[in-house]
């Protein structure tokens, strides 16, 4: 047995009685075109909270598959009690005792809270069927020692997210979990649910299990983490007792890095209002958003993932409707109920998800960069193919998209060539206003240095660009003015001089305030 | 895609080849001119079928209604001629379209407004159009002596050497080719079945595109119920039953993939084609129909997992390119 663990191992006063119960060491892991870990360090030390910290893309999904052997690591080695060990499948790492509970619970609503518990490794009678009976009891019996006090018959679809993750956590005890991983489990909780869930992980705690709790919130970090964890980029930068830092040293770790080089935001003429925004709301999803775009400004909207940023896009595009709320385009009142209304009026929308909402992979490259402007290309209600080449060519040309004909089918492209016929398809409509969803999530270095060249170009040309980032370099370099959203608000408006990445990290995260 | 689609055609033409050939081996006469025109005119009413439900699975959708369609419509043209001898005919097929397209529309519109599945929706209105021919006609039978001969003649008359029939088929043929490849309403069938979401998000309506190859489809149906019933000169309630199976089949055969989004006009007129042979050839071979049944389905199943091994082999492709410029 290892004596002290890690090299990152911290002052002895707090791993003295307990030796990591799993460990990762220099854990790499590669992606066509994208390195998401690289020589990653990591310890669990039994009865302990470890917080990991980072943003979004740094790696700590990655991370959690690879614990619990849904990826496996190009290089590196996992140690359970100082053992070297695998994880090739998801019930390998499952019978070693990992588990994790998933920022949206893997739960089925039509089964009960007991066939929830136990599905895959019901307890079964002598004839090998399912024993109903003892299932129930055990159910409730571990329901009961997480302190929720439900019916293991009640059917999943009839509990609140609060109670489906309690369901979660006793399915990860039901197999005696030593490590439980939680992937940001408040993220949809309320105040009180929160303080349940609390007292949860305290329980846990005490019965030795070691967590890894994954969040982007510093109050809760410091509320219950003991040690923490940070990644960076896909590597770890820092690791240490949490009693050692303060919230300000962590935001740094966090968000530390040069950012002018990597961007080149040309300075553009800003001019006139072409998007007026007032009081757009929604039922659920966000709540009073109002902003004015001028030409040739970049505007970027920047806030946690579920800050309901996508979602107020979709409802400015026409996919959902505000419930409230008024537009303005060119300094008249324009109503948007249909997407088809948002492209006539020269608002278009480059989706984040662009394999379900994006391109239509199985058409060849010039008819989706088409699909929308077909009004233009076809006469006497006929398509005109040779018209269709011809504004494929010019937008694809414009972004310089390599491929091999522009018969070729989109689903043949790589990721960042994908994104460029889907900005091409958009240009192709001559829009006012385009709206940017991650436009660089997922692509490789130089496809992402692509994107943003074109896009200041684009905001050069007069065009007004709203661009939604989770990437705080990326909003740094590209912004002319920052909206911060916070639980559907806004939470800041920041103009681009003198912007920190503290500044954003703050207004997202709601840290600084209540303190 | 289109290349991988080509070859896929110039293989079930190859197929077909293959079939003719083998027939004529065992049965000299098979491949003549005359008897191949004669499989061909026998394909027609399956051609035009396949050609709208081809629309209608390309929107990620399926018309189950169809030969439920072509009875009721059958049976209703069938009594106005019985009823009303001195109708024109023109009109009649007038009539056909028209209560075809209505059917097909009230599919259309359960899919669209209603948001119901497509199987289950059509899987009603099946029921319901096979219960409406019995409550048209009472169960009775409308045979040829009750027609007029105007009405009975016209799909056999010929024109140019082919009955009417024939061309009736070929016009389809046609005609779907260029709404299909020339429309801003064919590239929108395949927008909606190949990436719905990215539909809405590029502004095409999702739901009244799919409602427009319901209506596509019902209306062909309805041309077909009077082409059925003439030809046969026979309608009762019982006309084309399960005939619907054949025209999915077709499709599925030519490669028109039941996930949406990917299959040509060939493609559906080959799948037909090919059934079409067998339908024939094998009476000719003197093999039963039961067994012309099990050949059926399993050309179904080979066709299916063909096109699932081409698919994947086109992944492969992939990779292999993305390693060749890394």
């Amino acid at each position: 047995m290892l004596h002290h663990g890690p090299m990152t191992a911290p002052p002895p006063e707090a791993g003295a009685d307990a030796a990591p119960v799993l460990e990762l060491r220099g854990i790499t892991k590669t992606f066509p075109g994208v390195r998401a870990l690289g020589d990653v360090e990591l310890a669990l030390h039994p009865g302990q909270v470890t917080a990991l910290i980072g943003e979004n893309g740094a790696g700590k999904s990655t991370l959690v598959k690879i614990l619990t052997g849904i990826y496996q690591p190009d290089a590196g080695e996992i140690r359970l009690d100082g053992a070297p060990t695998r994880f090739p499948t998801a019930l390998s790492a499952t019978r070693a005792g990992v588990t994790a509970i998933h920022q949206e619970t893997v739960l089925f609503d039509e089964l009960t809270m007991a066939e929830n518990v136990f599905l895959g490794h019901a307890p079964r009678s002598r004839l090998g069927l399912i024993d109903w009976p003892r299932m129930r009891r055990e159910a409730a019996a571990i329901l009961e020692r997480i302190g929720a006090r439900l019916d293991p018959d009640t059917p999943l679809r009839d509990l609140g997210i609060a109670s489906k993750h309690l369901v979660a956590i006793a399915r990860a005890l039901s197999v005696e979990a030593r490590v439980v991983v939680m992937d940001e489990p408040t993220a949809a909780l309320s105040q009180a649910e929160i303080e349940e869930l609390y007292e949860l992980v305290d329980r846990l705690k005490a019965e030795g299990k070691a967590i890894l709790f994954i969040s982007h919130k510093f109050d809760e970090i410091f509320r219950i983490a003991d040690r923490y964890t940070v990644f960076r980029d896909g590597e770890m930068v820092d690791a240490g007792l949490i009693a050692d830092v303060t919230e300000a040293q962590l935001v740094e770790k966090m968000v530390g890095r040069a950012v002018d080089t990597i961007f080149p935001k040309r300075r553009a003429e800003i001019g006139a209002p072409v998007l007026t925004v007032a009081g757009y709301c929604h039922p659920t999803e966000f709540e009073d958003i109002r902003f004015t775009l001028r030409r040739g400004e970049i505007l970027g909207f920047y806030g946690l993932v579920g800050a309901g940023r996508s979602e107020f896009m979709q409802a400015l595009f026409g996919v959902t409707r505000p419930s409230k709320g008024a537009i303005r385009i060119d300094d008249e009142v324009a109503v948007i109920r249909s997407p088809a209304e948002a492209v006539a009026k020269g608002i278009v929308y480059v989706p984040e998800d662009r394999g379900r909402q994006g391109a239509i992979t199985a058409l060849p490259i010039f008819q989706n960069v088409t699909l929308p402007s077909l009004s233009r290309t076809s006469r006497r209600g006929f398509l005109r193919l040779a018209e269709e080449f011809a504004l494929a060519r010019q937008y694809t040309e414009r972004l310089d998209l390599r491929a091999a004909s522009l018969d070729q089918p989109v689903g043949n492209l790589s990721g960042g060539n994908q994104q460029k016929v889907v900005i091409a398809k958009w240009l192709a409509t001559a829009p006012k206003v385009i709206i940017l969803d991650e436009p660089t999530k997922g692509i490789d270095v130089g496809s992402k240095a692509a994107v943003h060249e074109f896009m200041s170009e684009l905001a050069a040309q007069g065009l007004s660009v709203i661009m939604v980032s989770s990437e705080i370099p990326e909003i740094l370099g590209m912004s002319d003015r920052v909206i911060v959203m916070r639980e559907g608000r806004i939470a800041a408006e920041f103009e681009r001089e003198g912007l920190t990445p503290e500044d954003l990290v703050r207004a997202a995260a709601g840290y600084g305030e209540t303190a | 895609m289109t290349r991988l689609l080509k070859s896929r055609e110039l293989l079930l033409s190859a197929a077909i080849l293959a079939l003719i050939l083998l027939v004529e081996s065992r049965f000299r006469g098979f491949a003549a001119p005359g008897n191949l025109t004669a499989v061909f005119n026998d394909t027609s009413v399956l051609i035009i079928l396949a050609l709208g439900q081809m629309a209608v699975i390309l929107t990620k959708c399926i018309d189950l209604s169809v030969a439920a369609n072509l009875a009721l419509t059958g049976m209703v043209v069938a009594t106005l001629n019985a009823a009303m001898p001195g109708l024109p005919v023109g009109l009649l097929i007038l009539v056909a379209i028209g209560l075809g397209l209505v059917l097909g529309a009230f599919n259309g519109l359960l899919v669209w407004l209603l948001d119901i599945p497509p199987i289950v929706v059509t899987l009603g209105t099946l029921t319901i159009y096979r219960g409406l021919v019995f409550t048209v006609s009472g169960g009775e039978w409308i045979n040829s002596f009750e027609m007029s001969a105007g009405f009975t003649a016209l799909p056999r008359a010929t024109l140019l050497g082919l009955p009417v029939l024939s061309w009736v088929a070929i016009a389809a043929i046609a005609l779907a080719w260029l709404l299909i490849r020339l429309t801003p309403l064919g590239r929108a069938f395949y927008a909606v079945g190949g990436n719905p979401h990215a539909a809405v998000y590029t502004g095409i309506d999702v739901g009244r595109t799919r409602f427009m190859a319901f209506v596509l489809s019902g209306g062909l149906a309805g041309l077909c119920g009077y082409l059925w019933v003439s030809r046969y000169a026979v309608a009762y309630t019982d006309v084309a039953l399960g005939f619907e199976l054949d025209v999915v089949a077709a499709c599925v055969i030519g490669g028109i993939s039941i996930a949406g989004g990917i299959g040509s006009v060939g493609g559906a007129v080959l799948g037909a084609l090919f059934l079409g042979v067998i339908k024939n050839a094998l009476p000719v071979a003197g093999i039963s129909p039961f067994w012309q049944l099990a050949i059926s389905g399993a050309a179904i199943i080979l066709a299916v997992a063909f096109n699932a091994r081409a698919e994947r082999r086109a992944g492969r492709v992939i990779l292999k390119r993305k390693e060749a410029s890394a």
